[in-house]
């Protein structure tokens, strides 16, 4: 009955790949001298990389004046790009472990890029709240440890400090998760290995795994495991960073609404990031077999779910603020769609709620192309988004006679170039040394072969001898 | 009434499940298998028992719970208490993403390093299995005789329907051995 049922099912891999195709193929990718593009795009990236690290070290050794805030805008650039590649890493976790609890198969193409973009996002984002310190060194205070100072405990009522918590768990979560993950496909690597050295490093890496299915069946467990702590875990991330904004006084993020609005828009973000690097990965390593459109047609659907949150989010904001009847509140909204930034709010409106609506169509989301440009109009869209609800709210706050504006320097738009460069050189990187695609969970979710005929007829008889 | 190891190779994971099926309805022991990823309906064809890991998981997150919210209890009413905008000293509300996240913390670390103690995986531990291609696209099953009733003969016999690739016969793995599930 079960195989009458995969049989009516449209296979996940095209190509009617066996096993051994997909350890070739995969492989084959990290085996193979790097193409022109990705030597191209690896310079691209680690120009940028330079270009924000020269940034970074002259305003660490410089102080943090060199940037646009002022004393009415005190969070800008810096918060907007932490809450930005955040959310970006959302969308690793909802794809290995969300989707996992759904028993989504089609994961398993996608699953081990995802993760590690989240890793690369959650590093992007670490480094924004790090240089905002001023003194980075001293990042060490946020941990509970004892000190000379009294000791002098960390404020666990600070949301701060919750973050702090939130993402350092998370990011060794994923880790945790990705390498776990990582382990079959470092021992199928091994055993490939041609010199004694790689031989001997990827052993070290792969633990001494060796197919033995006592250790598959609670590798399994593990894994679920994993999924289920990885769940909430990312659910409560960007609830956490919702809250630095949400239990400030301030007109426009002072809203219970916060939580899910964040989460939803994180989510938003991070597919249609997995969707331009899927996009430009499945072309630029030849792994159009295992990314197939049927791959990016269901990612498109999520994005539209998703942004549907989003737009709902921002619709319920605006009622949220006039129902209320406070005055500042109301202000907080007029003066966000209609001040000084209202350029950047019909950005993030179009971005986010009215183009994504294209991917409604079949025809739409079957052109890959079309597909790649609103997938960059969704980053866009959600970067302005954290920039439009930080700086509006900040700018035009209770007192008229504190109103200022931001604009950002030169140093600042550099460091948000860098953390692009130091993103994309990261996943170039493990686009060349680490298998993209999970070799062992895909192998799971291949379609049965049948045994060559001329030996299966030789089986029948000795089955019905061996049933007598 | 020597023991020893019989190892047979397939090509198909139909295979190897129907094989430990036949081996499990026999009654030959099932040392273990072996395959490129975890196949599907396999454990219970081998007959083996749900992983007690899940407890692990559970004793690690409530331990790191508990200890992490008894610490910022500690840490803001009775070592140095703080006003902080006229909270009280006792926010347990604000204790609570912290507690949650240290519990995951807890419960995930605990959890992986809990499964590679189990399992008996280390940075250098050489693999047991001696057959190839297992990491990639090769599936075994390893028997183990009992020298009488069971024996090479009667495996092969056994194995036939499933058409293995090759089944060879060697000395116990005295190292060999499940441990607890």
């Amino acid at each position: 009955m079960a195989e009458v049922g995969q049989a009516l099912e449209l296979p996940l891999i095209a190509g009617n790949k066996r096993p051994g195709d997909v350890t070739n193929d995969v492989m084959g990718v990290i085996e193979r001298r790097p193409s022109l593009l990705w030597w191209g795009g690896l310079l691209l990236s680690v120009v940028a990389l330079l270009i924000g690290l020269v940034a970074v070290t002259y305003q660490v050794a410089t102080g943090i004046g060199t940037w646009g805030l002022n004393g009415t805008v005190g969070w800008a650039f810096d918060i907007t790009n932490f809450v930005f590649w955040i959310g970006i890493g959302h969308a690793g976790t909802l794809i290995s472990a969300i989707l996992f609890l759904l028993r989504q198969k089609w994961r398993t193409s996608v699953n081990r890029s995802a993760e590690a973009m989240t890793l690369f996002a959650v590093v992007c984002a670490g480094i924004f709240p790090l240089i905002h310190l001023g003194r980075p060194w001293l990042a060490f205070w946020m941990m509970p440890y004892p000190n000379g100072r009294g000791p002098l405990w960390v404020n666990f009522q600070s949301p701060l400090i919750w973050d702090f918590f939130a993402i350092s768990t998370y990011f060794t979560i994923s880790a945790l998760f990705w390498y776990v993950g990582l382990i079959p496909d470092l021992a199928t690597m091994r055993d490939r290995a041609k010199t004694p050295l790689k031989r001997k490093v990827l052993g070290w890496l792969s633990l001494g795994w060796d197919g033995s299915f006592r250790t598959w069946h609670r590798y399994e467990t593990v894994y679920l495991l994993l999924a289920g702590l990885a769940t909430p875990l990312v659910i409560s991330v960007h609830t956490i960073v919702s809250m630095d904004f949400a239990t400030s006084i301030l007109p426009g993020w002072h809203t219970t609404i916060f939580p899910p609005y964040f989460v939803a828009g994180a989510i938003f973000s991070g597919m249609a990031m997995v969707l331009t690097l899927m996009l430009i990965a499945r072309k630029t390593m030849r792994l159009e077999d295992y990314i197939t459109p049927r791959h990016i047609d269901v990612m498109c659907k999520l994005v539209v779910v998703t942004s549907g949150l989003v737009g709902l989010a921002y619709a319920t904001e605006l009622f949220s603020a006039f129902y209320s009847g406070n005055a500042h509140e109301q202000f907080a909204f007029i003066n966000r769609a209609t001040g000084p930034l209202a350029w950047g709010y019909g950005i993030m409106v179009a971005c986010n709620v009215l183009i994504p609506q294209l991917l409604w169509s079949s025809r739409v989301r079957g052109r890959l192309l079309a597909v790649f440009v609103i997938s960059i109009a969704v980053n866009v869209g959600m970067w302005f988004e954290r920039f439009i609800i930080i700086v509006t709210s900040l700018e035009r706050s209770f007192l008229p006679s504190s109103w200022s504006s931001y604009t950002p320097t030169l140093i600042e738009l550099a460091t948000l170039l860098g953390s692009f460069g130091l993103f994309f050189t990261l996943f170039l990187l493990f686009c060349r040394f680490v298998p993209a695609i999970a070799m062992a969970e895909v192998k799971g979710v291949l379609h049965p072969h049948p045994r060559p005929p001329a030996e299966a007829d030789g089986t029948s008889s000795v089955l019905a001898e061996v049933k007598v | 009434m020597s023991r020893t190891r019989v190892i047979c190779n397939f090509e198909r994971e139909e295979d190897l499940v129907g094989a430990a099926e036949a081996a499990r309805d026999r009654g030959v022991e099932i040392e273990d298998a072996y395959a490129p990823y975890a196949v599907h309906g396999l454990a219970a064809a081998m007959g083996l028992a749900h992983s007690r890991l899940p407890r692990v998981t559970l004793v690690l997150g409530l331990l790191g719970a508990a200890s992490f919210l008894a610490f910022q209890y500690w840490a803001s009413v009775i070592s140095w208490p703080t006003n902080v905008g006229g909270r009280p000293w006792n926010s347990l509300p604000a204790f609570v993403p912290v507690t949650f996240e240290v519990m995951v913390l807890f419960a995930g670390v605990g959890t992986v390093i809990a499964f590679l103690v189990v399992t008996g995986h280390y940075p250098g531990r050489r693999p047991r299995s001696s057959v190839p291609g297992v990491t990639d696209d090769r599936f075994a099953l390893v028997l183990i005789t009992d020298g009488d009733r069971i024996n090479l003969a009667a495996v092969e016999a056994l194995m036939s329907p499933f058409v293995p690739a090759s089944i060879s016969e060697e000395a116990p793995d005295t190292s060999a051995g499940g441990g607890p599930s």
